[in-house]
């Protein structure tokens, strides 16, 4: 099996690995590149653990090859706190108490980002549909909802 | 004399059956020797599988617990959790 | 819920506890930091995988690894052959006694397969490509046999017998023949048939509950790593590393001071990781290969390999005075125990009746083996089952009777001096103070539209205590490490390091609590039965009170005064010596920098085993709306009130109550182990298992009632279990009430829910 040499962004910063033909973008990122905050639950698509942000687009890594990411701009959990700041949704989920077992929390978090990029302004509804591919088991998703929405809100003044 | 009582099953069989009976004890750990003599295998038997409630109280460590004449001792089943 | 807006003020006196800080773990969790069971990794680690059964039930004629073994890469192969073939025997390690025979036999089968998903062997190869290849060279030779899966169909003569030497225990006759009934358990008080005599009105029904898992989202994993000198050490993702060392020692037959485990981060257990799979597999293939081994569980393996908790069948008869008061009950509960026995069904029959004071009643209980994985604890182990039923009974009884189905629970409510029916007489509970609590609250009086319907149901778990161990070192920049020997699944490092902040008088950011491996703590009983706030918060409570009480003694000694002449106060001694009044206090920081100097480091350790744990009540009110058209159910609005005895950090609390809660709906809507002829599992994956995601859920009301437990320096009592209990008959009580048709099968998928509304 020969393996490919892929050349990809993560968090902002030029990257290499090698990969084999069937390495997901999650082994890839937890073996390979020792970012490990991208989780595997399933393995399958369905729980939203190991969600990344791939050229603007929301994903599962667990879902795509890591031969995939050639040449693409990847965001994960690594890279949302900036220059030691954490990223207001990763604040508003400490203070609402949005997290237990925290497993699912980075993939949430990502899930959340991308939905606050693409809608500053999300109701209960939108957010709560947005966040249903990503399975919580410990929270009943009542603070996960209140945190996303409440980081939005704080962003949308920072931006007024 | 401290008047024990068990509503479950698997401790009658040691007991033919009997759900209530009287010990002369002044401890738990006492308490269950003098049952254990009377109904042999029931010590190991409580040892292993029950918790002991004392005046309406469950004791997770119950042996040194003193009784008294008026005492009323429940074997219950052991209880874990999730 | 605007709780998190309006920060409510703590307890009088109480500076730290009933506040919201942020957790200590927090930062770690939000930024993919902390480190998971998968996440640790070893210099030449190999990678250990699991060749399971594919059948329900099969002998094992015979396993060829030799083609295996030649594979380049592969490192050790196990089978049964590699470990004790152990006697049955109890022994006290994860959830109460667990038999070693079965626990060994459920890690690795030996001579036969009892459920799909079986282990059978185990390889360790230098990748997981390798690891794959090497499992599909091992030749196992089936001889496939009958199965059964079906509780009932599993008791009944003439099915397929999974263990030969099982013969039913607690029947009044020893039985001649073995079958798969493991025991028969029976709570009993009254005259029952004086109770149905006195009775106006007689209501019976049968329930019946399917099997479904945790489902926490972090599957099993582990690295084991086995010195040549015989000392071995596993960092895995579990609710103890305590149990975790003794059923290792035990399976493998080593001594347990031998095996060093380190938690880590665990992602989520809710009782599922309250035994060991992976952990005695990676230990004896790195023996065997003489390399650190890390095993992973798949989704799959998950969900046919571990967990989940029985399916029942349970059957409830009720007697009743036309005003409510109930006369008599007969419960009789039927679980799937799995492959071992060992159902719930004990803690499933004790607390059917806990919230009623009933005079007569009799509660049988089944524990009944299936060719179905073994059970393991999930969350209030059994009490959702059984009150599942006895409040779906209840419910019926209400709308027979034409009574308010709060005030038919109120009339009947166990309160303080009552009896239980599992045996203590209660003190100090909070039960009707929850009851009040939904009936007066707006939810209960909101009115309802077309297809809606509005459910109540109560629920009770005992909650535990036990042995636990915790020290408290204190720094010399005067801040303190709180040590515990309990993984932290959802948050009880925060509790800990309030508990202790609170007695020291530090700000709780200067107490840092962590949660050692076994060789840096006393014994510690696992994370479980809602015990670690209670029982690991009340040790480290004393030792904090052993550190304050030490600075007392030193401060004394800078003053030169009595210790009783010593106050401790806002984290500083202070000098109450007449003597020597106007001495500025002497802070712990202050105390801490002095040290050395007045009788070395500042540090206490404290194990106990903590007695009183106080019982958890809740109730619940749910209001769902049915689609006549499909059947879909859907939650419009949930109540839930709880006595917690004394929220330690509110917001955790609540957490806790809302997760069960939806737990506890996925139970009653969609979650169900779904069997093929052949016994295997068809919805081995969260595509086809539907667990509740966030689009199914509204908002979860969480009411605090907190009747203080007086056995807890603080006043709490255990809140992790209690909370699913309820949801299963709320929710079932609800759509009943929408549908006007009573659903006695769980789950109310959309099929069986347009089924019955088309049959009405």
């Amino acid at each position: 099996m020969s393996k490919r040499h892929v050349t990809a962004t993560v968090n902002g910063d030029p990257v290499e690995f090698l990969s084999d033909p069937g390495t997901t973008l999650l082994d890839a990122l937890r073996d390979g590149l020792g970012l490990t905050g991208s989780k595997e639950g399933c393995g399958s698509g369905d729980c939203g653990a190991c969600s990344v942000i791939v050229d603007g687009r929301l994903v599962c890594a667990c879902l795509m090859l890591a031969a995939e990411a050639e040449g693409r701009r990847i965001e994960t959990i690594e890279g949302m706190a900036r220059d030691g700041a954490l990223h207001p949704l990763q604040q508003k989920f400490l203070e609402h108490a949005a997290l237990q077992c925290g497993f699912c929390t980075p993939g949430l978090l990502v899930a959340a980002k991308a939905l606050l990029d693409a809608n500053p302004d999300p109701t209960e509804s939108e957010t709560r549909y947005w966040l249903a591919g990503n399975l919580c088991r410990c929270t009943g998703y009542d603070k996960v909802v209140r945190a996303v929405m409440d980081a939005a809100a704080d962003l949308r003044q920072a931006r007024a | 004399m401290p008047h024990v009582v068990t509503a479950c099953s698997t401790c009658r069989q040691f007991t033919d059956g009997l759900a209530e009976f009287d010990v002369e004890a002044d401890t738990v750990r006492r308490m269950i020797q003098a049952l254990d003599r009377r109904f042999p295998g029931l010590g190991d038997h409580i040892d292993r599988r029950m918790a002991i409630a004392v005046d309406g109280e469950i004791f997770q460590d119950a042996g040194a617990v003193a009784l008294t004449p008026a005492s009323e001792v429940y074997l219950i089943p052991r209880i874990g959790g999730g | 819920m605007s709780d998190v807006i309006d920060r409510p003020p703590a307890r009088a006196g109480l500076k730290v506890i009933g506040t919201r800080p942020v957790r200590p773990d927090g930062a770690d969790k939000v930024t993919g930091r902390a480190a998971f069971g998968a996440d640790f990794a070893l210099p030449g680690m190999l990678v250990g995988k699991v060749k399971r059964s594919p059948h329900a039930h099969a002998r094992i004629l015979s396993i060829d690894t030799r083609r295996a073994r030649a594979l380049a890469g592969v490192k050790a192969i196990v089978t049964a052959a590699d470990f004790p073939d152990l006697a049955s025997e109890e022994y006290e390690a994860g959830e109460g006694a667990a038999n070693l025979r079965d626990l060994s036999q459920n890690c690795m089968a030996r001579g036969k397969a009892l459920y799909d998903g079986h282990a059978v062997a185990a390889v360790a190869a230098t990748s997981a490509a390798v690891a794959d290849a090497a499992l599909s060279l091992i030749t196992v030779d089936y001889e496939v046999l009958p199965h059964v899966i079906d509780v009932e169909a599993a008791m009944a003569p003439g099915a397929p017998l999974l263990h030969a030497h099982l013969f039913t225990q607690g029947l009044e006759e020893t039985p001649q023949a073995p079958s798969n009934i493991a025991a028969r358990n029976e709570l009993t008080r009254g005259d029952l048939a004086e109770g149905f005599a006195a009775a106006d009105v007689v209501l019976e029904g049968r329930y019946v509950t399917a099997a479904v898992h945790q489902g926490y989202i972090e599957p099993h994993a582990c690295v084991a790593a086995f010195a040549s000198d015989g000392q071995s050490q596993v960092w895995s993702s579990s609710q103890g590393q305590f149990m975790v060392r003794t059923f290792c020692a035990k399976l493998l037959g080593l001594n347990a001071s031998d095996i060093r485990v380190t938690p880590s981060e665990i992602g989520g257990g809710f009782g599922g990781k309250t035994t060991v799979y992976l952990e005695p597999l990676a230990l004896a293939l790195s023996r065997q290969a003489g390399a650190p081994v890390k095993m992973v569980m798949t989704r799959d393996e998950v969900f046919r390999a571990t967990g989940p908790t029985s399916g029942a069948v349970v059957t409830v008869k009720l007697g009743a005075t036309s005003d409510g008061r109930i006369t008599a009950a007969e419960v009789e509960l039927k679980y799937q125990a799995g492959a071992f026995p060992g159902s719930p069904v004990v803690p499933g029959s004790m607390t059917a009746l806990a919230c009623y004071d009933v005079p007569n009643f009799r509660i049988t209980g089944w524990d009944v083996v299936t060719n179905s994985p073994k059970v393991a604890a999930y969350r209030a182990p059994g009490a959702p089952i059984s009150a599942f039923a006895v409040e779906s009974a209840m419910d019926e009884l209400a709308l027979k009777l034409g009574i308010d189905p709060i005030a038919l629970r109120e009339k009947n409510a166990v309160r303080d001096g009552v009896k239980a029916a599992y045996g203590p007489t209660f003190r100090n509970i909070g039960y009707v103070e929850t009851l009040e609590a939904i009936r007066d609250h707006p939810h209960y009086q909101a009115p309802l539209g077309r297809n809606q319907g509005r459910g109540f149901a109560v629920g009770f778990w005992f909650n535990i205590g036990g042995e636990s161990s915790a020290a408290v070192h204190v720094g010399e920049d005067g801040s303190a490490t709180v040590v515990t020997g309990n993984p932290d699944v959802g948050g009880s490092r925060a509790s800990m390091a309030m508990m202790a902040a609170e007695v020291l008088g530090l700000p709780v950011e200067k107490v840092r609590p962590i949660v050692a491996d076994t060789a840096s703590i006393g014994f510690s009983m696992l994370t479980g039965g809602s015990r670690t706030t209670f029982a690991t918060g009340m040790a480290v409570t004393q030792a904090a009170q052993k550190i304050v009480a030490d600075l007392k003694r030193r401060a004394a000694s800078i003053w030169d005064v009595p210790v009783e002449n010593v106050d401790w106060l806002d984290g500083a001694a202070v000098c109450l010596d007449p003597a020597k009044a106007g001495l500025p206090p002497l802070t712990l920081a202050g105390l801490a920098a002095r040290s050395a100097k007045t009788g070395g480091p500042i540090t206490a350790e404290v194990s106990l085993t903590a007695q009183g744990a106080g019982p958890g009540f809740a109730a619940h009110l749910c209001d769902v709306e049915v689609d006549p058209e499909t059947g879909h159910v859907t939650i419009l609005r949930y109540t839930a009130a709880q006595d917690v005895g004394r929220a330690i950090h509110p917001a955790y609390v609540e957490g806790q109550i809302q997760g069960g809660v939806a737990q506890g709906i996925g139970w009653a809507l969609n979650e169900e182990y779904v069997f093929d002829a052949e016994g295997r599992m068809e919805n081995a994956g969260f595509l086809d298992y539907r667990m509740p995601v966030a689009s199914d859920l509204p908002m979860i009301e969480a009411i605090l009632i907190e009747v203080a437990n007086p056995r807890h320096p603080f006043g709490a009592k255990g809140v992790g279990e209690a909370p699913i209990v309820p949801p299963l008959a709320a929710v079932a009580n609800a759509v009943r009430r929408a549908i006007d048709v009573r659903m006695t099968e769980l789950p109310l998928s959309p099929p069986k829910v347009r089924a019955a509304i088309d049959a009405r």
